[in-house]
């Protein structure tokens, strides 16, 4: 609710990541900027949030002596709304209605290139929520000059616009109308006497679209879906009910459950983790997996089935270990309430969604959280759920060696050593983005960011990629090098995904730096640590690569007499 | 409903809304005489009413009232 929002703003926001944020809008914007305050605060997020005076979309952005670069936001917020692209049509001449969106996105691109020139802020473009003015009644869809024709030309327009230009993310106004309904997200006496075009009580739908974008900018996402089974995944009980009796397919309300599996089924093609949590014997809850005809997900489908009479806080916390994600990063449906109170009592950081306690209106409540908000998209998140099952597996062959150098031996890992390039960019970002626990500094960078440094000098950038017997798990490590003075090569970047702990990557990683720094005539190899809530598992990590204590988180390796480390991976 | 009573909930709208237990309304009371009602915290407050009462303003209402007491009169003629 606004309300709660509102009083947020009392709370206390030491302590909380700063972000700034600009509001660049045509409309009144003064409670939508209280609303996304508030919803920052539920977000762990102290957004200071400068707001353009009324009207002022262009003066700011294309005045180089404006506020809005004074202020240089790292986010801003572009929100022009309907009811003024409504204005606008209306004073155009008849002959000009089949060009509105053309040149609106002309328009669009105008503004969107003027601020990429000044600054590295991130847009975040509001869409059109849909006004038909019912002016060629239905005709209007097939009548290129109408109104409703022109706006979701537009509001397609921007979606292609978007496209490729990472730096631009489209939040999806229009569906949050459809979801709340036009007569719950606008206001008509508000908007004739304030020009306030969201009412009071879609505010929050509107901040928590944007905080999520914000969010997942900043590293916020859900990388995981922990499913309960019975009643959750299928209707009935697999353990009284049997097999052919539980809902699923054709059989009683099963309609529900099959489309809830698909959406789980597109969540793990898109890169979801699916996991299961369920108070169950693991062969009976395996059954329906392997013998059910209606079930859309299988066990492959599945990166870390468990399924005991344990309690599910310490089965997710099993599921938590195995993952080697954060459970802030971890979603868990179940139906029964209680099974929910205790997780989310002892696993506060966990998402939990209240689900409806009528099976059929699962997927509509879910579909309104967005809760797998996301900046990126790259082919390996297509191969994640694959990477986690090899995991598992290598894991097993592991308890069959006694002595670990020759299991990692037995691995026959290699790894392909690259500067950034356009190929690894998008990953790199991601992984920028991503990584919390095995990194040093945690500097973020985006897509532009590491683009302009692959053509930086005294800056030397190193993408690392493992393979092995069981699999490719594709780039995993980026280490960034910046000449700090003629003696010292200063470690900017280095990060890791955890997958690969305990394979010897440190020392591969260390070798291939402290070498290239040798070459490159420098002295020392300098390393910092920077403390997040996240990252302490590598809070000794350049004491145990055998750095020297240099004061104040900030560590010294001679290069010039480094030997070597031992390590069992191959550059290939 | 009696205007008094009337009078009695909006009072528990302002308090809420505003955040701030000292108000009293009376018929007379404006807007530069609480400090916290703003024309931004008027928009929540009449969404508030609004919803208290299950009504809707029109929307000359919401910008012709000159005090409270005129408010809690459109508030009876919709009940």
């Amino acid at each position: 609710m606004f309300a709660q929002l509102k009083k947020n703003l009392k709370k206390d926001f030491s302590g909380l990541k700063q972000v700034k944020i600009a509001i660049l809008g045509d409309s009144a914007t003064q409670l939508l900027s209280v609303a996304l305050r508030g919803m920052g605060y539920d977000h762990g997020f102290d957004l200071d949030i400068w707001e353009a005076d009324f009207n002022q979309v262009e003066r700011q952005v294309f005045d180089p002596t404006s506020e809005l670069y004074e202020f240089a936001p790292e986010i801003i917020i572009l929100f022009e709304s309907a009811h003024k692209l409504v204005g606008k049509y209306n004073k155009l001449k008849p002959e000009a209605y089949s060009t509105f969106a053309e040149a609106q996105l002309a328009r669009i691109n105008d503004i969107v290139s003027q601020v990429d020139q000044r600054l590295t802020a991130k847009i975040i473009f509001y869409n059109f929520t849909e006004i038909n003015d019912s002016v060629f009644g239905n005709y209007a869809n097939k009548m290129e000059a109408s109104f409703l024709y022109q706006l979701r030309k537009l509001n397609f327009g921007l979606m292609e616009y978007a496209v490729g230009r990472s730096n631009l993310h489209i939040c999806d106004l229009s569906t949050i109308q459809n979801q709340v309904g036009k007569s719950v997200f606008f206001q008509p006496s508000i908007y004739v006497n304030t020009d306030m075009v969201l009412s009071i009580d879609v505010l929050p739908a509107v901040a928590q679209q944007t905080v999520s974008l914000i969010g997942a900018m900043y590293g916020k996402f859900k990388k995981c879906l922990i499913l309960d089974l019975d009643n959750t995944t299928w209707g009935g009980i697999i353990g009284d009910d049997g097999l052919e009796n539980i809902q699923v397919g054709g059989l009683g309300i099963g309609k529900a459950f099959t489309e809830l599996q698909y959406w789980a089924k597109k969540l793990k093609n898109r890169g979801i983790i699916l996991a299961v949590c369920s108070k169950n014997t693991e062969s009976v809850a395996k059954e329906p997996f392997e013998k059910h005809p209606d079930m859309v997900l299988h066990l492959d489908d599945i990166a870390v089935f468990i399924a005991n009479w344990e309690n599910k806080v310490n089965n997710i916390r099993q599921i938590q270990s195995i993952l080697n994600i954060g459970f802030d990063s971890m979603v868990f449906l179940d139906d029964n309430p209680f099974e929910r109170n205790m997780v989310r009592e002892n696993i506060p950081a966990l998402t939990v969604p209240e689900l409806p306690e009528d099976p059929a209106e699962y997927l509509e409540y879910l579909y309104t959280l967005n809760l797998f908000e996301t900046v990126s998209f790259s082919n390996e998140d297509t191969e994640r759920t694959k990477l986690y099952q090899v995991e598992a597996k290598r894991t097993q062959i592991q308890q069959s060696f006694t002595n670990e150098g020759d299991f990692l031996k037995s691995l026959n890992m290699q790894s392909v050593v690259e500067p950034f390039n356009k190929f690894n960019t998008p990953r790199v970002a991601q992984l920028s983005q991503r990584s919390n626990q095995f990194n040093l500094r945690t500097v973020r960078y985006t897509e532009p960011d590491i683009e302009a440094m692959g053509k930086e000098d005294d800056t030397y950038t190193f993408s690392f990629t493992l393979e092995d017997q069981f699999g490719d798990n594709g780039m995993i490590c980026v280490v960034i090098l910046k000449k700090e003075t003629d003696d010292i090569a200063f470690i900017d970047t280095w990060f890791m995904s955890c997958r690969v702990l305990k394979r010897g990557m440190e020392n591969f990683v260390l070798n291939t730096i402290a070498n290239f720094a040798a070459e490159k005539g420098f002295a020392f190899l300098k390393g910092e640590y920077i403390p997040t809530a996240k990252n302490e598992m590598v809070k000794d990590h350049y004491k145990n690569l055998g750095f020297d204590d240099n004061g104040s988180n900030t560590f010294l390796l001679n290069a010039r007499t480094y030997n070597n480390k031992a390590c069992y991976i191959a550059t290939k | 409903m009696e205007k008094n009573e009337i009078l009695k909930i909006v009072n528990d709208i302002f308090v809420d809304v505003l955040d701030n237990e000292n108000i009293k309304l009376t018929d007379e009371t404006t807007a530069s005489d609480v400090e916290e009602w703003d024309s931004l915290n008027h928009i929540q407050l009449v969404v508030a009413v609004e919803k208290k009462f299950k009504i809707r303003f029109k929307s000359d209402e919401i910008r012709s009232w000159q005090n409270i007491g005129q408010m809690v009169s459109s508030i009876q003629t919709k009940l």
